[in-house]
């Protein structure tokens, strides 16, 4: 089956989903977002890259944080930015997705980052829009959320250089999570070894030890001896219902506490993709600790998403 | 009108007749195979030579989307895919809105068929009002108006106890419920299998449970009730398991699976085809194999098409957002036999499962080729390549996860009660 994130000369063309995505690809957009991470020490914080082009920042499903993450890296690059909240505007009014993507395209907008609240949203605009225009999936659904598991590889790979050598443990919602899904994959394409997921059986999708991880139901256990915490937010939806009695008990048996993270190796480092909830999955005293690199993901993360739309855009030098 | 149709491959399973022969229609029945009665002066000469001539097909399960959605599909336009399709007789469910759940609905739809001269239309009549699994509606009046037997379509009866009396209530007056097992809470909000597909997808999914626990349910009460029971569009291993094991303890139980089923896997979502978003989802490779296997052994007796035109803008939509089903009318013959092919099974016996064995299910006199029958015969050209687009199906859905497929086989003429209502472009008739 063709992969719609390729061109015809294998070069990314979208970027929807780490799933399928040859490992140079993901190797060389972290590569060049090792370039970028320099761009936002200097004085004068832009490189001139994308200038003349529009990104269209379209949000189906509100996220203040994600959205700057990625207007601050095309102003970085001298793109122009328009913010569309279409949760907020036409399609409470009936307009499908399709004519407001189409409406875009008439404004000729250059690249689309899209996020949207059903999982295959982004591959959907891919499929409509002209070859000229890339689309980058900023979340869909529960499916996928490619330039964060990008930045968290980015992040673990400054941490540990050493990939094809780690342990890493992936703890609480992955059933709901397109950041656990995405983070997976760039893990497995990346080479590590040995992926685990931690959490109770109501929130691991079916067959999820399918797609490469090793299931722990037992967070002491998970922990053991793991180089890298990714923790994973619950949704305030789901603390209390059918799939968990209270974000108390949650806490009790999943939360990150410093004694649970002693079992892990010295060195681990704890990852959480934001905005946390401290005192249900993590506790402060780890978020704010020493092994923490919650803050050095968000740097990070405005030069991965960099990397992604320079090489989109067509340059891919800094 | 007299019709004869020469030197066509003859196949009908209920005589055991697979021949070349000639065919004679006269007055809308089947006169004579083989030699021409007496007197016989043909108005119509369809030269067969080189095709094959069939029943009529019998369809189970087939939405023409009257009354209520007529901006998917109207009667007219669906009862052309039919006639294209080679279906002679179908049976619609009852999903319909207004839901066929008065007579005056159901006779109204009857006549408005009827009018068409086109195929055979069997209402199924809704099991409950307004499909709403409360309230038992009137079977012995609805059926007096044309109904067949009674469905709940897609929607379930949670209610075991408005189940088991709706069971009861049918049994008395030996009607057939025809209906899907699903537990609506397994399935809430489920668009695809629940599996490692939809895992990879983040898609919410249905799991086999739900049309496992909801079948075992329906399998129990119809036991103890006595009811005729035909479980529509079974879609999972484990359910041709249950079935199998009913039948083997001596339950009279049918079931069908639709032409989708039979060939297509939750593989085919590919990057989130909303073609492929089906009611009830594709599965695994697993369940197709043992969806084939229960054919083959007859555990399955029929393949419907479970033809659902959708207009193409409820299909442009995000996967979950886009309204499942698929266009197949016209598909069901050229897949059935691609079925039959792949499993080394003659295409008469293959037929069989299209015409014969779901005629016999909604308890109508169709489906055959034998003297005396209505004449609904289908004639068909089993080496014509063609292409699925949008363009060549009738169907005003152009929905089909088969759209770009190359198929093998197409229907060339349609002949309903004895009149010839279709037939391909450059078909000759002396």
């Amino acid at each position: 089956m063709h992969n719609p994130q390729l061109n015809a000369q294998g070069q990314l063309q979208h970027l929807l989903s780490i799933e399928g995505l040859p490992k140079r690809i993901l190797t060389d957009i972290l590569d060049t977002a090792e370039n970028f991470v320099g761009v936002a020490e200097r004085e004068v914080k832009k490189v001139p890259l994308l200038r003349g082009k529009t990104v269209c920042n379209i949000f189906f499903e509100n996220s203040t944080r994600t959205r700057t993450t990625f207007e601050i890296a095309a102003k970085r690059l001298s793109a122009d930015v328009l913010n569309l909240n279409v949760s907020t505007s036409s399609q409470s009014k009936g307009e499908t997705i399709l004519d407001t993507v189409n409406n875009l395209i008439a404004m000729h907008a250059d690249m689309f980052v899209v996020r949207h609240q059903q999982s295959g949203a982004a591959h959907f605009i891919a499929q409509h829009v002209p070859p000229h225009i890339s689309v980058i999936n900023a979340g869909d659904g529960r499916h996928a959320h490619p330039t964060q598991g990008l930045l968290d590889v980015f992040t673990i790979r400054k941490y540990k250089p050493e990939m094809h050598n780690l342990r890493v443990a992936i703890v609480g919602d992955v059933l709901h999570s397109r950041v656990a899904r995405s983070e997976i994959h760039a893990l497995t394409t990346l080479g590590v070894p040995e992926i685990r997921v931690i959490a109770p059986r109501t929130l691991l999708p079916t067959d999820v030890e399918k797609l490469g991880v090793q299931v722990f139901h037992n967070m002491e256990e998970g922990l053991k001896d793991v180089d890298v915490v990714m923790m994973l937010r619950l949704q305030n939806e789901r603390m209390s219902g059918a799939l968990l009695p209270s974000s108390q008990e949650f806490f009790q048996t999943f939360g990150l506490t410093p004694e649970r993270l002693a079992l892990a190796r010295p060195d681990a480092i704890v990852m959480h993709p934001g905005p946390m909830n401290r005192g249900v999955e993590i506790d402060s005293a780890v978020a704010d600790g020493k092994q923490s690199v919650i803050l050095p993901q968000v740097t990070y993360g405005i030069a991965v998403r960099m990397a992604v739309m320079a090489i989109l855009g067509g340059g891919n030098a800094a | 009108m007299n019709i004869v149709i020469k030197q066509g491959r003859l196949m009908d399973a209920s005589q055991q007749l697979d021949q070349v022969k000639d065919l004679y229609i006269s007055a809308g029945k089947i006169v004579a195979i083989g030699e021409a009665p007496a007197n016989f002066k043909a108005e119509q000469t369809l030269d067969a030579s080189g095709k094959w001539v069939l029943p009529g097909l019998v369809d189970l399960c087939a939405r023409l989307r009257e009354p209520g959605s007529e901006y998917k599909a109207t009667l007219l336009s669906e009862l052309r895919a039919a006639m294209a399709g080679g279906v002679t007789s179908l049976a619609c469910p009852p999903d319909t809105d207004p839901v066929l759940d008065e007579p005056g609905l159901v006779e109204m739809l009857k006549h408005r068929a009827k009018s068409q001269a086109l195929a055979h239309v069997y209402p199924l009549g809704a099991v409950t009002r307004q499909l709403q699994g409360q309230l038992l509606t009137e079977m012995y009046a609805l059926t007096a108006a044309g109904c067949v037997g009674f469905s709940q379509a897609d929607t379930a009866i949670v209610d075991t106890q408005v189940l088991w009396r709706a069971f009861e209530y049918a049994a008395s007056f030996g009607y057939t419920l025809f209906m899907r097992a699903e537990d609506p809470y397994l399935a809430k909000n489920g668009v695809a299998h629940d599996g490692e597909v939809a895992s990879r997808l983040g898609l919410k999914g249905i799991p086999s449970a739900a049309e496992s626990i909801a079948l075992q349910t329906m399998l129990r009460i119809a036991q103890a009730t006595g009811v005729n029971l035909h479980i529509a569009r079974v879609s999972t291993a484990e359910s041709v398991e249950l079935i199998r094991q009913a039948k083997q303890s001596g339950m009279q139980v049918t079931a069908d699976v639709s032409i989708q089923h039979l060939h297509l896997t939750d593989m085919d979502i590919g990057f989130f085809d909303s073609m492929v978003h089906l009611t009830p989802p594709v599965r695994t490779q697993r369940d197709r194999d043992a969806l084939r296997a229960g054919l083959l052994d007859g555990t399955l007796d029929a393949i419907c098409s479970d033809h659902t035109p959708v207009d193409d803008d409820a299909k442009a939509l995000p996967f979950a957002e886009s309204h499942p089903g698929a266009s197949a009318l016209e598909l069901l013959l050229p897949l059935t036999l691609k079925w039959a092919a792949q499993a080394k099974l003659s295409p008469a016996q293959a037929l069989a499962k299209i015409t014969q064995a779901p005629a016999n299910i909604l308890g109508v006199h169709a489906g055959n080729l034998q003297v005396g029958a209505t004449a609904d015969v289908v004639i068909y050209d089993p080496e014509m390549e063609w292409r699925v687009d949008g363009r060549v199906l009738a169907s005003q859905g152009k929905n089909t996860p088969f759209v770009n497929h190359s198929v093998t086989g197409k229907v060339t003429a349609t002949i309903t009660q004895g009149k010839l209502v279709f037939q391909q472009e450059n078909f000759a008739i002396v």
